[in-house]
């Protein structure tokens, strides 16, 4: 089981995001996705470009979609017997995402009757910044992904996928601590970066990929890769520094 | 044996890091996300349990399983995992999880501690400080140095070694500060080019603080490879000579005879003279 994370500094890594959710679909995998930034619709048509049906898939059983846009409304105008996922919106300290966790465990957990319908399970998650922004603190969040690895990653061996943001901004002490945290714990992270002389209409930033080996000692190796990359309506471009073909 | 200080020589470059791993008390390992600290935490323990030594590892970050991966059977039966990872907080319920949260898991691991040499690792260091106070880690570890005395009253044991492995962009200045002013050592990883080195600042009692910078690796079977000096700056590509900008100009960047006298014998503005 493998934690890659996905983070982006002065653009938008979402295509990140919508590259993964296709790719497992596709690859017959069980699918969490935890979508707080935008609604099922916007990731629907997303999908479709790249040539998956999420309906289809939540259909069929194969994606589980927490739509948090319009579920955290739930949490307000409904009187649950158990805890909301998204219930520490509701409750003033809270102190821990564990009903998250609970509500991802309950979504991936093999099925009973030991019939395996889909290859390993998947939790993808757009994205772990936006619960610092609404309230949690860093170190909550790094126990969800704590408990969300050793039970996905770990105990089923399936991977996690997830997106946090790099403002930059070295006092942002919270998502600093957040990043580095989940840096330490991933085996692969991709880092989404605008060209540092600004946008460009032809190269829309720079992809560096970076390998780690949480306890495995590396051999000499390249560990990381730098890509230029551009994105087309249907798909990605990448190509390597300097060699976009509208430079060249 | 006298230790020498900050030698520079290939035998006292290898005396240092054995130094280091003969010490006692707490060793910080600090790693970075580029140069991960892991497998060098993982070879000092094969290094401690080869040694004869019991280790304690209190595991956070990784499972048991994936620690004891690359250790062979000699080591893993040296190696007690207290294991933090699964269930910290015990949200399971199931009772499986350790008494007294991270902070009780981190005081049994330091009590557990039998008779003889023992090596505590904790994996990790930063795990611990971002869910604990900083004073309560600090306490548990003086308390390390202290009570590994015989009971009966008979000589003390030989102090408990501590192996903590710290990341080093987690962390304020504060329990930073506050680590290093308990360890007595701290090897901090970094490296250039896919070479690792380490950064080695021995305290010892009496003397003046060391310092020492080595390129390591870790071979495939958690054994460490010392490679001797300070790692080397990249050697600039033999094949592409450096290039002059002032050639294939479609301009003229020199002044002729002419210009320069004309240009030497202008006055500056803000120059008084006569004049003016």
């Amino acid at each position: 089981g493998k934690l890659t994370l996905l983070c982006d500094a002065n653009t938008d890594g979402s295509f990140l995001v919508h590259h993964f959710l296709s790719f497992y679909l596709k690859a017959n995998c069980k699918v969490c996705f935890v979508a707080l930034i935008q609604s099922f619709s916007h990731y629907n048509i997303v999908g479709q470009k790249l040539g998956v049906s999420l309906t289809a898939a939540r259909e069929c059983g194969q994606l589980v979609f927490l739509e948090g846009l319009k579920s955290s409304v739930d949490v307000f105008f409904r009187t649950q017997a158990e805890p909301h996922p998204l219930q520490f919106l509701r409750s003033a300290n809270a102190e821990n995402l564990q009903p998250l966790y609970e509500f991802v465990r309950e979504a991936l957990k093999p099925a009973d009757d030991g019939e395996a319908a889909w290859r390993c399970p998947v939790l993808l998650v757009d994205d772990l910044s936006v619960l610092l922004s609404l309230g949690m603190g860093a170190v909550a969040v790094l126990d969800f992904i704590h408990y969300c690895r050793a039970t996905v990653c770990w105990e089923w061996k399936g991977n996690i996928v997830a997106l946090v943001h790099d403002s930059g901004d070295t006092e942002d002490e919270e998502n600093n601590i957040l990043l580095n945290g989940l840096s330490h714990q991933s085996h692969l992270i991709l880092q989404a970066e605008g060209l540092a002389t600004g946008f460009c209409r032809d190269v829309h930033g720079q992809l560096r990929i970076l390998w780690r080996t949480p306890s495995q000692p590396t051999a000499q190796r390249d560990r990381s890769l730098t890509y230029q990359y551009k994105i087309q309506d249907k798909s990605v471009s990448f190509f390597a520094k300097g060699m976009s073909p509208a430079v060249l | 044996v006298t230790p020498s200080e900050g030698a520079s020589g290939g035998p006292g470059r290898e005396w240092e890091m054995e130094s280091v791993l003969a010490l006692r008390g707490l060793v910080l390992l600090r790693d970075s996300v580029e140069w991960e600290g892991r497998s060098l935490l993982k070879a000092l323990v094969k290094k401690a349990a080869l040694g004869g030594e019991q280790v304690h590892v209190l595991g956070c970050e990784v499972s048991e399983e994936e620690f004891r991966e690359g250790f062979d059977s000699r080591v893993n039966s040296r190696l007690v995992y207290h294991d933090l990872f699964r269930d910290p907080l015990n949200w399971s319920q199931t009772g499986e999880a350790p008494p007294g949260g991270p902070l009780g898991a981190l005081q049994v691991t330091c009590k557990r501690a039998g008779p003889g040499p023992v090596t505590v690792a904790l994996d990790s260091l930063s795990w611990l400080l971002l869910r604990l106070p900083c004073a309560a880690i600090c306490q548990a570890l003086c308390a390390l140095g202290r009570q590994h005395a015989r009971p009966g009253g008979g000589p003390a044991g030989e102090p408990v070694r501590v192996l903590g492995l710290l990341h080093g962009e987690l962390h304020g200045p504060g329990p930073r500060g506050a680590l290093s002013s308990l360890a007595q050592a701290e090897v901090t990883l970094s490296g250039t080019g896919g070479q690792a080195s380490a950064h080695i600042l021995c305290r010892r009692p009496r003397q003046r603080p060391s310092h020492e910078t080595l390129c390591f690796s870790i071979l495939p079977d958690l054994s460490l490879d010392l490679q001797g000096g300070p790692p080397l700056e990249p050697h600039p590509d033999p094949h592409r000579p450096p290039v002059d900008p002032t050639t294939h100009l479609t301009f003229n960047l020199h002044l002729s005879k002419r210009e320069r006298e004309a240009k030497d014998s202008l006055t500056l503005p803000f120059q008084f003279s006569s004049e003016k």
